[in-house]
């Protein structure tokens, strides 16, 4: 096992990380009684790389978020991240949650679709919190960050304000700044715009937007927003019953998709 | 028999020092009883092999068998070179049955706390004793308060029977004015009158914590 790194935030934007890619999933199962919901998934992104993953409810793309975020654990196969074993259940072990997993793990941040801040902590706190406790920034840099990133999102009037006072759209852009003071590797979306009223989705979208043209972060979001997802991305990826149907340049697989659930997919979503 | 006010005013204050350490008795016991049943509940929800059926079977004990019939158990220990004070044995023994209730209203908390708050933890890489103290029971807490304070109005009321092991609170304070002098009904109307007012009191401020308190969505 390679040693634990004691300060990994330090490294978060050197170029000389392990070659290959950011993450990658070999063989990677895990099912829910009879549903499988990743079937042997195998699956790189490469570093900065902006991926989304499109798909039918139910066709496993969140567990994939959810497994490189450790809220699930996988039930055969490996998962790497910069290099790094996060898990490894490969020949069905049931992995463990170890000290270097944790470690790993602090390179991966999400935004989750119910934006989950905590509702009894200001903004500013909300976004504090992991920096001074996780990485022990000092309280006076901790809030001077968190000030700019709140002000990259827009939300500099709104520091002190608590979620529940907020609109959905402010409570993810701060969740957006929130997982943005880890400074994380890799950032997950999970449909970060669902939970919102659709005159609220534009904001939420600019700043991600902003995010995706400017951060040599690696970014994978799982999205219904069709015509974002093409704007945004890299790479497209339609996912349908825990496996990869196909995937391509947004550009591909929007325009001339060539399995036939795709098309069938883009169809329902797309006239809505 | 009559009312007669000028022993009753004679009285008043034997009885009023009878409340204090009844009211002493009280938030002694309370405190026991928060502090401990939230070790119960956290310990029990981090099923632990061993530790955590141990405090199953305490709660059930605890609540399966009557307050008194724990206040004699513990009351023998002087037999077994245990030995208490009889105001220490009432305050431990009522924290110690409290807090099994206690700690199922924690229970109730901290399973209200939503589970994208766990989650959001985790993202966070927060410690797992950061995530109990800063973000689960703050919330878990907000949510129970007016339960817990219903619950210390009627443990002021049950330490009354503290009065069996001859702890001189207010109750045992009436009695014996009443044994002493053969006249009860002065002592104990104004001992009813004493626990009515503290408890209504009471259940006033907690009527206005669960306005403070309740889900504002």
């Amino acid at each position: 096992m390679p040693p634990v790194t004691e300060h990994p935030e330090s490294s978060g934007v050197s170029a000389s990380s392990a070659p290959g890619p950011m993450l990658s999933f070999e063989n990677v199962s895990k099912s829910w009684g009879d549903n499988h919901v990743l079937r042997s998934l195998n699956f790189d992104v490469a570093p900065g790389e902006k991926v989304s993953i499109i798909g039918p409810s139910g066709s496993g793309k969140t567990t994939i978020l959810r497994v490189l975020m450790t809220l699930e654990t996988p039930d055969d196969g490996l998962v790497v991240v910069d290099g790094e074993p996060l898990w490894d259940a490969r020949g069905g072990v049931t992995p463990k949650e170890t000290k270097q997993m944790r470690e790993t793990r602090r390179k991966v941040g999400m935004v989750f679709q119910s934006f989950n801040l905590f509702p009894h902590m200001t903004a500013i706190e909300n976004i504090m919190e992991a920096p001074v406790q996780v990485l022990k920034m000092p309280k006076g840099e901790a809030r001077e960050r968190a000030e700019s990133l709140m002000e990259m999102v827009g939300l500099s009037q709104h520091l002190d304000h608590k979620p529940p006072q907020m609109s959905g759209g402010q409570q993810q852009r701060v969740a957006i700044a929130r997982a943005l003071a880890m400074r994380p590797k890799i950032l997950l979306f999970d449909e970060p715009t669902s939970a919102l009223d659709p005159e609220l989705i534009g904001e939420v979208l600019a700043v991600i937007r902003d995010l995706a043209h400017s951060a040599d972060m690696t970014m994978l979001m799982v999205t219904h927003e069709m015509r974002f997802a093409e704007e945004i991305s890299d790479r497209v990826v339609m996912f349908d019953s825990g496996a990869v149907v196909e995937q391509g340049p947004p550009g591909e697989i929007f325009k001339h998709p060539t399995h036939e659930r795709t098309r069938l997919f883009l169809r329902a979503v797309l006239e809505r | 028999m009559t009312w007669d006010n000028d022993f009753a005013l004679e009285i008043l204050p034997d009885l009023l020092a009878g409340l204090w350490v009844t009211v002493q008795i009280t938030l002694l016991s309370m405190t026991l009883a928060l502090a401990l049943g939230l070790v119960i509940a956290v310990i029990r929800y981090l099923k632990i092999p061993v530790i955590s059926p141990f405090f199953t079977f305490y709660v059930l004990f605890v609540r399966g068998t009557p307050l008194l019939v724990q206040l004699h158990l513990v009351y023998v220990l002087p037999e077994y070179g245990v030995t208490l004070s009889t105001f220490l044995t009432g305050v431990i023994v009522l924290g110690v049955n409290y807090s099994a209730y206690t700690a199922e209203v924690y229970r109730a908390g901290i399973e209200g706390v939503d589970r994208g708050q766990w989650e959001a933890t985790t993202a966070l890489s927060l410690p797992r004793r950061r995530t109990w103290t800063r973000v689960v029971l703050p919330q878990a807490v907000k949510t129970i308060i007016p339960v817990l304070g219903n619950y210390l109005i009627q443990m002021f009321k049950d330490s009354a029977i503290l009065f069996a092991i001859t702890v001189v609170e207010l109750m045992r304070t009436a009695n014996t004015i009443g044994s002493r002098e053969f006249r009860y009904l002065e002592p104990f109307t104004i001992a009813a009158g004493l626990y009515l007012v503290v408890s209504y009191t009471s259940s006033l401020l907690v009527k206005r914590l669960e306005h403070r308190y309740a889900p504002s969505h």
